[in-house]
C-alpha cells in the first residue's frame, strides 16, 4: 500500500526521506535542489520532525551532524558550490562517523557553473571533495522511481555503516516530472543504526572490538542517557583526540575498512541487454537513460550492444568492471563531464580491450543517436546534437 | 552549600590544558557552578563546542558533548536543539570561533532566538594557533600577524548581538566569577538565545606579546577596560569611548522561541487532512492508501535489480 503522484525526481526525494524515517533536514536554497526544502516546509510539521533553513550551506550540513550525532536520520540537499561548501563538514560526518545523506543536484562548473542544467561533473568531488583519507558512498539513481527506492537505501547505507552518504542526481532528473510510487512506511526495508548492548557506563562510541561501532542515541527510548564525547579531531575509542600513531592508523584504515569488507553490500548496479553483447556502454544517472534507448536502436539494427548500468558509484564496482574487460569487445563511457568515471574505467580494464567515450560538459543531456554513432564509428568524435532551432532557443553568448 | 564538581567534570581529563594564568578555568569553574545551582541534570545537558582553546571545555564536561568544526558549534547545537527541544543545549568557544569565523550563524542564532546558551571566552586573540589577532583583538594591539600593531577596529560583541535580536545578552569577566556566574546562571535559564561575552585573559599570547606583564597584570589591563553598568550610566560618550560595558545588558522575555514557534507550526500542520499528517495521527483510510500491482510498478521501474519493497525484492 503506498501512493502514486506525479512528481520530479526532487519532491520524490523529499517524500522518499520521510519513507526512511529522515529526522531533521537543514538546507539553503539552490537551483536545481530547491523543490527538497520547498516540498519538505510542507511536509515535514506535518509529520512533526524538524526542518529549517539555515543562513549558509555550511550551517545547514553542520546543523545534521549535529543532530545525526544526537541520535535522529539527518539529510541536506544542494548543489554546485553548494557542494563545495558542505565539503569539510562531510569530512567531519566521515571521521565522527556520523550517518547523513547529502544529495547533489549536479549542476557543473566550476564556481557558479550552469545552475539551471544538468551536468554530472561531481563524480570525482564526491569521492575526493573533502581533505584526508576517507571512504565515500555515493548513489546515481536514473530515473524517478528509482529516486525513491534509492534516498530510501541512502538512508539505509549511512546508518549501516555510520557513514554520510551522497545521493548524485542532476537537473534533467530534478525537473523532469514522472508518474511516482511512494510506498507506505511499513512496506519498505528500513535500517536504523546499531544500538550500543552495553550500559552507558561501559560504552565507547568507537570501540575497538567492532569494525563498526554502534552510534548511541544521546536519549534512548526506554530513558536512557548516554553521555560521550566526538571529536573531529583523529581520535581513540573514546572520541577523544589522540597522535598516538597506533590509534591514529588504525582509525583510518578502520574507516577503509568498514567499507571495502562490504563492498558486495553497497554495490548496486543493472546489465542491460548484455548477454550477447560485443559493445558495453557504461553509462550512469540520467545518461543511462539516453544510453538504454541506444541499445534498443542499435540492437534493432542487429549491432549486440549492453549497457553496464552502475547505480553505486562509490564504492567503484571494480569487479564488474574487470569482468567486462573479458566479457566484450570494446567499451563506451557516456557522462556529462569530460571524463571522470571513465578514467576509474580506464584504470580497471587496464588496457585490455579498447575503451571508448562520449564526454559532454555543454549542459544538454547526451542523446542516444550520439552515442548510436559512437558504436558505429568508434574512432569519430562525437559533436554537440542541437538543432538550429534548439540553438536559438537557448539565446545570447556568441 | 558545596558544589561537588567532579560530577560535572570528566576527571580523568585532568589536568586542564590550558596556560597558567589563563582565564578558562575560572569561567568553567562558574559554569558549573551556575549549573550546580539550577539543580540541573546533566543527563540532560549537551555542548557542542569547535575548535580553540575555549572549545576544549567539551572534553571536561561530563555531559554530551561534541567537538566539532572550527566556527561552526552554533548551526551543530541548532541541529541538536531542534531534535530535542526539550534539552539543555549549550555552546563554549573563543572569540574567533564564535564571532569571526561563525559570524554569520552567531547573527542568526541571535536572530532567530533559538533557545541555546553561549559562553563566549573573549580574550582577543587566537590563542591555539599562536597569537594571531581576531575581530576582538583592540586596535593596535600587537599579534602574531600584527607586530606593528592591529590596523583594523575591533567589534562590541555585546551590541552586535543585541541588534542582531538576542533576547538574553551579558558581558562578564573572569575577575569578577562572582557576577560572572550570576549571568551564566540567568542566562542559563532563560528561555531563547543567550550570550554571556566573558573577557578572559590569554597571559601567553597577549599579555606576553603586548608587554602587560605577569597575568595579574594582564588581568587588571583587562580589568580597566571594563566598567560596571551602573557606572556606564554616569558617564558621557567620550568617557565610555574604548571601554566595555560589564552586567546583564538586555533582556527580552516577550520574543517568542524558535523551537517554541516550530511546535505551533506542527500543531497547525497536522491539523490538515494531508497524508503525513493523517499518517502521524493513524487516520490513513483505505481511500488513501493505493494498492499497486507488480506489472504497474514494473511499467514504472523496469529494471532487474533489487527495491527496498518488502514484498517485492526483486521486479
Amino acid at each position: 500500500m503506498g501512493r502514486v503522484e506525479f512528481l520530479n525526481a526532487n519532491a520524490a526525494i523529499a517524500e522518499a526521506a520521510l519513507i526512511a524515517g529522515c529526522g531533521f533536514y537543514a538546507g539553503y536554497p539552490i537551483t536545481p535542489s530547491s523543490e527538497i526544502p520547498e516540498r519538505l516546509s510542507r511536509i515535514m510539521p506535518e509529520k512533526g520532525v524538524p526542518f529549517i533553513m539555515l543562513e549558509d550551506e555550511i550551517a545547514s550540513i553542520n546543523a545534521c551532524v549535529g543532530a545525526a550525532a544526537s541520535g535522529v536520520k539527518a539529510m541536506t540537499a544542494s548543489s554546485g558550490p553548494g557542494i563545495s561548501l558542505k565539503q569539510e563538514a562531510f569530512g567531519e560526518a566521515c571521521i565522527m562517523e556520523v550517518p547523513i545523506v547529502v544529495v547533489n543536484a549536479m549542476r557543473g562548473g566550476p564556481s557558479t557553473g550552469l545552475p539551471t542544467r544538468p551536468s554530472q561533473a561531481d563524480i570525482m568531488q564526491a569521492k575526493w571533495g573533502t581533505h584526508g583519507d576517507h571512504p565515500v558512498i555515493a548513489l546515481a539513481p536514473c530515473n524517478a522511481q528509482e529516486v525513491v527506492f534509492e534516498t530510501i537505501r541512502a538512508f539505509n547505507l549511512a546508518e549501516k555503516f555510520r557513514q554520510p552518504v551522497y545521493l548524485l542526481i542532476d537537473g534533467l532528473l530534478t525537473h523532469l516530472h514522472a508518474k511516482v510510487y511512494l510506498p507506505d512506511p511499513e512496506e519498505v526495508e528500513i535500517i536504523d543504526r546499531d544500538q550500543p548492548t552495553v550500559e552507558p557506563e561501559e560504552y565507547y562510541p568507537f570501540d575497538y572490538n567492532y569494525e563498526i561501532p554502534p552510534l548511541a542515541k544521546w536519549w534512548t527510548e526506554d530513558g536512557k542517557s548516554y553521555r560521550f564525547h566526538i571529536s573531529s579531531l583523529n581520535h581513540d575509542k573514546t572520541g577523544f583526540p589522540t597522535v598516538v600513531p597506533k590509534y591514529v592508523q588504525w582509525q583510518e584504515k578502520r574507516l577503509q575498512n568498514k567499507i571495502l569488507n562490504h563492498i558486495d553490500e553497497i554495490e548496486k548496479f543493472e546489465y542491460y541487454k548484455m548477454d550477447d553483447a560485443d559493445v558495453c556502454i557504461v553509462a550512469y544517472g540520467s545518461t543511462a537513460e539516453s544510453a538504454r534507448v541506444a541499445v534498443d536502436e542499435a540492437r534493432e539494427e542487429g549491432l549486440k550492444v549492453g549497457m553496464f548500468r552502475p547505480i553505486t558509484i562509490w564504492p567503484l564496482a571494480e569487479k564488474q568492471l574487470k569482468e567486462l574487460g573479458d566479457r566484450v569487445k570494446s567499451i563506451i563511457v557516456a557522462e556529462l563531464n569530460l571524463g571522470q568515471y571513465l578514467l576509474e574505467v580506464e584504470r580497471v580494464i587496464a588496457g585490455k580491450i579498447p575503451i571508448y567515450s562520449v564526454l559532454q560538459a555543454a549542459g544538454v543531456p547526451i542523446r542516444p543517436n550520439q552515442i548510436l554513432e559512437k558504436v558505429k564509428n568508434p574512432e569519430k568524435d562525437v559533436e554537440i546534437c542541437l538543432s538550429d532551432e534548439e540553438v536559438k532557443s537557448f539565446g545570447g553568448g556568441e | 552549600m558545596a558544589v561537588n564538581y567532579a560530577n560535572y567534570l570528566r576527571m580523568e581529563k585532568m589536568p586542564l590544558y590550558w596556560c597558567p594564568g589563563c582565564g578558562d578555568g575560572i569561567v568553567l569553574r562558574a559554569y558549573i557552578e551556575a549549573i550546580d545551582e539550577l539543580g540541573w541534570d546533566k543527563n540532560d545537558c549537551a555542548m557542542v563546542s569547535g575548535i580553540g582553546c575555549a572549545a576544549r571545555v567539551t572534553g571536561y564536561v561530563d555531559f554530551h558533548t561534541l567537538h566539532t568544526l572550527h566556527g561552526r558549534a552554533i548551526p551543530t547545537a541548532v541541529g541538536v536543539k531542534m531534535s530535542h527541544p526539550d534539552k539543555h543545549v549549550f555552546v563554549f568557544g573563543g572569540d574567533g570561533d564564535i564571532v569571526h569565523i561563525g559570524g554569520n550563524h552567531f547573527l542568526h542564532a541571535c536572530r532567530r532566538n533559538v533557545d541555546i546558551t553561549v559562553v563566549l571566552i573573549n580574550n582577543w586573540i587566537y590563542g591555539m594557533t599562536g597569537g594571531q589577532h581576531s575581530c576582538t583583538t583592540p586596535s593596535s594591539a600587537k599579534a602574531s600577524t600584527a607586530p606593528r600593531g592591529s590596523y583594523e577596529p575591533t567589534i562590541d560583541v555585546c551590541q552586535t548581538a543585541i541588534g542582531a535580536g538576542a533576547s538574553f545578552v551579558a558581558r562578564g569577566f573572569a575577575g569578577d566569577p562572582i557576577h560572572l556566574k550570576k549571568y551564566i546562571k540567568e542566562g542559563l535559564a532563560h528561555h531563547g538565545f543567550s550570550l554571556i561575552d566573558v573577557f578572559s585573559p590569554c597571559p601567553v599570547n597577549f599579555g606576553r606579546r603586548n608587554k602587560l606583564g605577569d597575568p595579574v597584570k594582564l588581568m587588571e589591563f583587562m580589568k580597566n577596560t571594563l566598567v560596571s553598568q551602573a557606572k556606564a550610566k554616569r558617564m558621557s560618550e567620550e568617557e565610555l569611548e574604548g571601554k566595555f560595558v560589564t552586567g546583564i545588558l538586555h533582556v527580552d522575555d516577550k520574543k517568542p522561541e524558535l523551537t517554541d514557534s516550530y511546535k505551533e507550526l506542527v500543531n497547525k500542520s497536522q491539523d490538515s487532512s494531508d497524508y503525513w499528517a493523517k499518517y502521524v495521527k493513524g487516520t490513513l483510510t483505505d481511500k488513501d492508501k493505493y494498492s499497486i500491482t507488480r506489472e504497474e510498478l514494473k511499467g514504472l521501474y523496469p529494471y532487474d535489480v533489487e527495491t527496498p519493497l518488502k514484498e517485492w525484492k526483486k521486479i
